[in-house]
């Protein structure tokens, strides 16, 4: 039934290992605070927005089973809001993000509604042509200026304090939005409300006769999806001051698919491990004379094929068992 | 006689026919898209993929080994669905018993190879291919001037759909086809080889795709990148008809061309839009599709 | 892993362990970044071939300027504008890069343009159309080469005006960049005295045009206008042809076609069509001559825009000979000062909003019969002066202009 049902252990067993996972991540943050000494922070930038974004995308297909193709509108979407707001408007960039996660999460309860009845490959197909029609809004709608998108979208002072022009407050501001995010995403997976979507993820019939009102649950999780996803769209126009219809495209939501998959789905570092394998490689490939596409689909398939825990969730499921 | 909004009947009568022809090749495509998924209950994310295989195999064997486009009619099929039997056997099959997304993801993948390796080969700007002597000049309506190779895509591919559908509605092979479908378990007891017969459905589906792609080759530029927006309408159709549903495939595909055209004489910018409002509309009220079962 | 090697060696020089033997020179090298697609849609006119024409320019110096080398790397934006705007600020931040250009597709060079402007680095724009890289968002830094949908536009707009093709209709993709060549176009027909019957707008990435083409057919007039590119230019052309159009009187008018689309079409589907270019290779001897050099080292003749690289390059690298540094601030006021003068720029001179001024051409495609061979595709029917070409710099709305 589930997508990640072979990941599902490793995520429940997870759990158990929370103490771990925390010092895990607090070396890993760390790492974080001290990469932009050494790595170059436009990239890592870049990193941390997909890395929030595939974690968003995660929360639903790892956690909630539903494979959505259609995250790219969410992403996209918020990253025109965010430089619209911001260069048009002027607004500050706090309300810009605010405004970009909030439209996001309204575009998701929409998408939510009308994609949240089908379930499986339909639930997939409905939110890829639900964004193809955000994509074509986007083309057409004037304040997005078509081909050219949005450009020199100001970064502007956080809370009228930290000026974000600054690479590194940038960095810091963009690590600290990913960390939130992040925490949220942990928060929600480890709550009542995690344990009812998973239950629902594994046999959504049971779910529905203990008396939970399924579609509610998965609803909110879609919504809260969007969102995240737009605020990782809206802190990328501010990092590469700029919003353009790459981010609305259909191969958009392929590579956030991609990213969780490489990584590891209905793991929690597995999408932040994938994003940065993923970024790292396109930018890498940019400057060979090997044909993106055909690498990216040649990972896809072999993901497919021979790896489908993913980087985390095969490191995890070698892992000595503890505590069995 | 009538004038509605200020368009002449004749407009509207012209418009009309071209948006029949684009039926016909959503039809075509999402009839293979069908076959499939009621067998396979695989999304082939690869159909617009293979059917600019289809175009390629068509060009490749003009240019470098002369056969023409009678000659390509029959052979650029054939090589497409075998290179689908091929990729079924050493891939798809392996994800049966998974979930079904795996299938969608995998041939997400192979649509991204197939892609790229013919951008890579032949770049993107196309290449010509000539309508067959046969097919040149066109008919004076009164109304349009209409190309005779037009006519011949809309005459060939209705033949096709209607042909099997006919096939699969109601001669015996098309039988032990939906019985498998409905439970291969029980097909597969009584003697018939369900695995090949899996493998000869999926050939089958992307041979249409490869053949709609020799239709398409004289129309369009061949080019590798003639799939990839065509694919995402095609799933529309799909899902408005009724995923699985042949003539739910067939009636939607030529609907929908027939409404696109009449949206490019009334509103043009929306003629790309209009697929998928008509997909959000037809879903609210019926989310199993026009002539879906609900499973 | 690249990037972490990129910002070692720039915290290597940072540190400094490495003597300048060239103060005038930063970093001993003047290093140029050709950006553009490399897999996409503009592969074919712009791609590998415009690093072959950065790189055949480069040669003529001896691969030496000012006593530093000259080196040419190379990206591929995959027409992300993101991609683009992350590689170019790469390049000159840890990559030591002078100069970037080529940069096709109008989102990724206006983000190009702007930290190059922020960074001071040189812009030689060869691949992009938008008339703001010269206008509202120009830089002192950025320039425009090859060509600009103005003058792609509007010269076709005034020379078939001028031989008596007064009536268009245009067949227009739905988006900025379509808008923008109808409207330059439209301005000129009017100015002239010429009317507009009517224009249909396409969704971008349109495949069957036939039902635009019928509209267009209907409406009478002398020319229809094709305000679109690439995939949608070409197949629209194709099908006009199916239908028998051009055969019926009216004339087709490519607003923004490519001798790459042309030999992507044949001249079966593309004869009789009018456009305009800043570059044809059959011009004169000294065009024959590199244009034949080029196709040895790339396998078939220069688009406009790839000979727009080699000459951009080649002049950088002169203003940087001739000023003795890579400092982008004397290197620019010397392109300035310098006239162009190569095989592909004739008198060439830069406008202070960094347009290069040169003569455009009107050209119409050749039929079968008229062509004597492969990529012999076009007549020069008429050269448009470099000072009715382009739009008058004070009416480009850039700031630099006084």
């Amino acid at each position: 039934m589930s997508v990640a049902s072979n990941s599902s252990t490793v995520a429940m067993r997870g759990h158990t290992r929370s103490t771990g996972t925390i010092l895990i991540a607090a070396a890993l943050l760390l790492i974080a605070v001290a990469a932009p000494f050494v790595l170059y922070p436009v990239f890592l930038m870049k990193v941390l927005c997909f890395a929030l974004f595939a974690c968003a995308f995660n929360l639903l297909i790892g956690y909630a089973g539903l494979l959505s193709f259609g995250h790219a509108a969410f992403f996209g979407g918020a990253a025109y809001i965010a430089a619209h707001t911001v260069k048009v408007w002027g607004w500050a960039p706090e309300f810009g993000l605010i405004a970009a996660t909030a439209v996001a999460g309204a575009m998701g309860l929409v998408f939510g509604l009308i994609a949240i009845r089908r379930q499986g490959i339909y639930f997939a197909m409905i939110t890829l042509a639900l964004s193809q029609m955000v994509f074509f809004l986007a083309l057409q709608l004037p304040f997005t200026h078509g081909e050219d998108g949005i450009q020199g979208v100001p970064r502007g002072t956080l809370f009228g304090l930290f000026d974000l022009g600054q690479p590194l407050t940038m960095y810091y501001t963009v690590l600290a939005i990913f960390v939130g995010g992040f925490a949220l995403i942990w928060r929600t997976v480890h709550s009542p409300f995690g344990q009812v979507l998973k239950a629902i993820r594994e046999n959504e019939p049971r779910a529905v006769s203990l008396g939970y009102r399924t579609d509610r649950y998965k609803l909110v999780a879609f919504v809260l999806s969007a969102s995240l996803a737009g605020l990782a769209g809206g802190t990328k126009a501010l990092v590469f001051q700029l919003a353009s219809l790459t981010d609305v495209t259909w191969q958009m939501s392929g590579e956030v698919v991609l990213m969780t998959l490489l990584g590891g789905m209905g793991t929690l570092f597995g999408p932040v491990v994938g994003a940065g394998l993923v970024v790292t490689l396109e930018s890498y490939l940019a400057s060979t004379s090997l044909p993106v596409p055909v690498v990216i689909g040649c990972i896809f398939v072999v993901c497919v094929l021979v790896f489908r825990r993913g980087i985390v969730g095969e490191l995890l499921a070698r892992l000595p068992r503890r505590g069995h | 006689m009538f004038s509605l909004l200020g368009v002449p009947p004749q407009v509207l009568f012209g418009q009309l026919l071209l948006g029949l022809i684009n039926g016909s090749f959503y039809a075509l495509l999402s009839l293979g898209l069908a076959v499939i998924f009621g067998m396979l209950n695989v999304i082939n994310f690869a159909h617009g993929a293979l059917y600019m295989v289809g175009a390629f195999v068509a060009w490749l064997l003009l240019t470098y080994a002369g056969v023409g486009y009678w000659g390509a009619l029959v052979v650029a099929p054939v090589v497409v669905g075998l290179l689908g039997i091929a990729l079924e056997k050493t891939m798809l099959s392996r994800l049966y018993k998974l979930d079904h997304l795996y299938g969608l993801l995998l041939t997400f993948g192979l649509a991204l190879i197939l892609e790229g390796a013919f951008r890579h080969q032949y770049g993107v700007s196309g290449q010509p291919y000539p309508i067959p002597d046969a097919l040149k000049g066109g008919q004076n309506l009164g109304f349009m001037f209409l190309p005779n190779y037009r006519a011949w895509v809309v005459v060939a591919s209705l033949t096709i759909c209607f042909g099997t559908w006919f096939a699969i509605e109601r001669t015996k092979l098309g039988a032990y086809l939906r019985a498998a479908t409905e439970n291969p378990t029980l097909v597969q007891a009584f003697g018939i080889n369900v695995p090949v017969m899996v493998s000869l459905t999926y050939g089958f589906g992307v041979a249409l795709a490869g053949l709609a792609g020799v239709l398409a080759a004289p129309i369009y530029q061949v080019s590798p990148l003639m799939g990839t927006n065509l694919i995402i309408i095609v799933f529309a159709v799909v899902v408005i008809g009724g995923m699985g549903s042949i003539l739910g495939a067939i009636v939607t595909g030529l609907g929908l061309g027939l409404l696109e055209g009449l949206t490019k004489v009334f509103y043009p910018e929306a003629s790309n839009i209009v697929v998928f409002v008509v997909m959000a509309i037809v879903l609210l009220i019926k989310p199993a599709g026009l002539f879906g079962r609900e499973r | 892993m690249r990037t972490l090697l990129l910002a070692g060696t720039a915290l290597l020089t940072l540190a400094g362990t490495a003597v300048p033997a060239f103060a005038q020179v930063s970093d001993n090298v003047i290093r140029i970044g050709v950006l553009n697609d490399r897999s996409g849609i503009y592969a074919d006119l712009a791609g590998e071939g415009s690093a072959i024409a950065a790189r055949m320019a480069a040669e003529e110096f001896g691969n030496k300027v000012a006593g530093a080398p000259v080196e040419i790397v190379v990206a591929d934006h995959q027409n992300k504008a993101d991609i683009a705007a992350s590689k170019a600020r790469e390049w000159v931040d840890t990559g030591g890069v002078d100069a970037i250009a080529d940069v096709p597709n109008s989102a990724a060079a206006l983000a190009v343009q702007g930290i190059t402007k922020d960074k001071k680095r040189i812009f030689l724009m060869s691949g992009p159309g938008a008339t703001a890289l010269s206008g509202a968002q120009c830089s002192p830094y950025g320039f425009q080469w090859t060509y600009d949908n103005y003058a792609m536009a509007a010269g076709t707009g005034r020379a078939l005006y001028e031989q008596g093709k007064k009536k268009w209709f245009f067949v227009t993709a739905d988006y900025a960049f379509g808008q923008s060549l109808e409207e330059e176009t439209t301005k000129m027909v009017k100015s002239l005295g010429g009317t507009i019957i009517g224009s249909v707008r396409h969704p971008l990435g349109t495949a069957d045009f036939s039902s635009f083409l019928l509209q267009a057919q209907g409406s009478g007039a002398d020319v229809i206008g094709l305000a679109n590119a690439g995939g949608d230019t070409v197949n629209a052309v194709k099908q006009a042809a199916e239908f028998g159009i051009t055969q019926s009187g009216q004339s087709l008018a490519g607003l923004l076609m490519f001798i790459s689309d042309v030999n992507a079409l044949g001249l079966q589907s593309a004869q009789g069509l009018m456009l305009t270019t800043g570059f044809y290779w059959d011009m004169d001897d000294q065009t024959r001559e590199w244009s034949k050099a080029f196709e040895a080292k790339a396998g078939k003749k220069p688009t406009m825009v790839q000979a727009g690289v080699y000459s951009a390059v080649k002049h950088y690298l002169k203003a940087v000979e001739a000023a003795k540094t890579d400092d982008a601030d004397k290197v620019s006021a010397k392109m300035r000062e310098l006239p162009v003068e190569d095989m592909f720029a004739k008198k060439g001179r830069i406008a202070a909003n960094g347009r290069m001024f040169h003569d455009m051409y009107l050209a119409q495609v050749k039929t079968p019969a008229e062509s004597k061979g492969a990529w012999d595709y076009y007549k020069i029917v008429k050269t448009i002066p470099a000072d009715t070409a382009f739009m008058d710099p004070k009416q480009s709305g850039c700031s630099l202009v006084k």
